[in-house]
């Protein structure tokens, strides 16, 4: 089992999206970074993630790693934030059916799972349906 | 840089190997390959190994498999690069003998899946995605190749069907291969009907959980010349990397490390794809070798599906993709799987692969993947 500091270090991106952007090249990074990888700037400026986006890919994870045991089935896709951001994430609150590439989403904060018995509970973002 | 050449190879049967600890069924296969090449010493080892940590608990297993295959103080190294970790033990094999730091060197991979359940193997796997930002979310190995594949279908109009027919292929090819896991064929209807994994991929569209190990004994040509061997060469390598996170790539149906690590070994070996006699490529899912074919040229951006329903990719093809069975039908200890693909295509054109032999085959590929797409190593292999 990992040490908190592993989970509260990321906390500023998953809990408040904060991500950071290249004044050069007007990218956004996220997770952010230390340099910005097309023109090597290092002095990138901190900017949060818009909260909305749409679908470019899904899945229905049947089998699951261990840690997310209990939940399956779930969706997880692509989704590309209007920003231009693309996000790896669970998509629920509806039916898999329902789901289709181009639907609209909005991000939300969820618990993601738990680490093993009474250990760390784990926060994000999930996508559900705008 | 001194010409490399191939002299001997080694693998045995792969499967679930109960009986057999990692330390045994490596040294039984490394031992093949030193016996193939009529060779006892050697001047330095690779082993690709993607996750003997987490597959079995053991780290250092280089110096651990130099011992037991008794070759103390030999330097060894282990490769890791994911999946492509055995492709990778080879390119590294290969600096060291043309740079002339070393004439002799065993290249290898090896992995020992089957002493954890099935949960801790797909985490296992799972660590050669982005832990933090796609493991976190509960996105798994299958998963993403999933997204690709819907994006693919999305994109491309590749279908239900020919994702399938990427299996029947490679199962029809390891029918012929006694030292598949399974040797066997399947149909289309058996894959669409199997059990689900990700959406769109079903359980016969992935390769399944394997132990094994695959070896190659790797020394200069003009050695090999003296030695009276079959000259099979290395004429091209290859290797790039892309994003491991496949939502940051630009197209998430296209391989760039495969492109640009192709694009390398055809420039070093002066061919061009349809020079290329046979292709062993990382089919860790169907949709993969789907997008492999598209990568390496073979066929043109987003035609990968319609290849192999026209049997473009058959053993009878133009450009035969995975004669051995490939990853799906022989299996895939993750660390092996690159050496694997050297062992079928100097088999191929010795001319010793049996009834699932290309006639006349000259030269070949190797394609090996790790992770999604985050690494992929091309080697060029030729018969003089």
């Amino acid at each position: 089992m990992s040490t908190p500091s592993r989970y509260w270090r990321e906390i500023p991106q998953r809990y408040r999206l904060e991500a950071n952007k290249c004044n050069r090249c007007e990218l956004i990074f996220f997770p952010p970074r230390l340099l910005c990888p097309e023109c090597k700037n290092r002095k990138l400026e901190k900017t949060k993630l818009t909260e909305k986006g749409k679908v470019i890919t899904y899945t229905i994870i049947r089998v699951p790693p261990a840690q997310f045991s209990d939940q399956a089935p779930y969706a997880v896709g692509v989704i590309e934030l209007e920003d231009g951001v693309k996000l790896t994430g669970q998509i629920v609150d509806c039916a898999f059916d329902d789901i289709k590439i181009g639907m609209i989403v909005k991000l939300e904060f969820r618990k993601l799972f738990e680490v093993g018995h009474a250990g760390i509970l784990c926060y994000g973002y999930k996508f559900v349906p705008n | 840089m001194r010409d490399v050449a191939v002299i001997g190879i080694g693998m045995t049967k792969w499967g679930e190997l109960w009986k057999q600890s990692l330390r045994d069924i490596y040294v039984e296969t490394a031992l093949l390959a030193l016996e193939d090449a009529g060779i006892d010493r050697l001047d330095s080892m690779y082993i690709g190994s993607m996750s003997s940590g987490l597959f079995v608990g053991q780290e250092h297993i280089a110096s651990l498999l130099a011992d037991y295959l008794g070759q103390l103080p030999v330097p060894a190294t282990r490769v890791e690069s994911a999946c492509a970790s055995g492709g990778l033990a080879l390119r590294l094999g290969f600096m060291e003998v043309a740079s002339g730091m070393s004439d002799i060197v065993l290249v290898s991979g090896v992995e020992k899946m089957t002493d954890v359940g099935g949960d801790e193997a797909t985490y296992a796997l799972g660590t050669a995605a982005d832990q933090e930002y796609e493991g976190y979310q509960g996105i798994t190995f299958p998963g993403l190749y999933a997204l690709i594949a819907r994006a693919h279908m999305q994109k491309f109009g590749t279908t239900r069907e020919q994702l399938a027919k990427v299996a029947v292929k490679n199962h029809h090819n390891g029918s012929k291969n006694p030292l598949a896991q399974y040797p066997f064929e399947i149909t289309v209807d058996a894959v669409i009907n199997s059990v689900k994994v990700a959406d769109p991929l079903n359980i016969l569209d992935c390769s399944p959980i394997t132990d094994g190990a695959a070896a190659a004994i790797i020394c200069p040509v003009d050695m090999a010349r003296k030695m009276g061997k079959p000259l099979i060469k290395v004429t091209g390598s290859g290797h790039a990397t892309d994003t491991i996170q496949i939502s940051q790539r630009k197209d998430m149906t296209w391989l760039e490390a495969t492109y640009q690590a192709a694009k390398q070994a055809y420039a070093m070996a002066d061919k061009k794809p349809k020079d290329i006699d046979l292709f062993e490529v990382h089919d860790c899912f169907t949709i993969a070798e789907i997008c492999v074919t598209e990568a390496l040229g073979i066929v043109d951006k987003g035609k990968g599906g319609e290849a192999v329903e026209a049997g473009l990719t058959a053993l009878d093809g133009i450009s035969p993709v995975n004669t051995s069975g490939g990853l799906k039908s022989t299996g895939h200890p993750v660390g092996a799987t690159g050496i694997a693909q050297v062992v079928e295509v100097t088999k191929q054109l010795r001319g010793e692969a049996g009834e699932r032999q290309v006639k006349d085959a000259r030269i070949g590929m190797t394609q090996n993947m790790g992770g999604s797409g985050g690494s992929s190593v091309v080697h060029i292999l030729e018969r003089e």
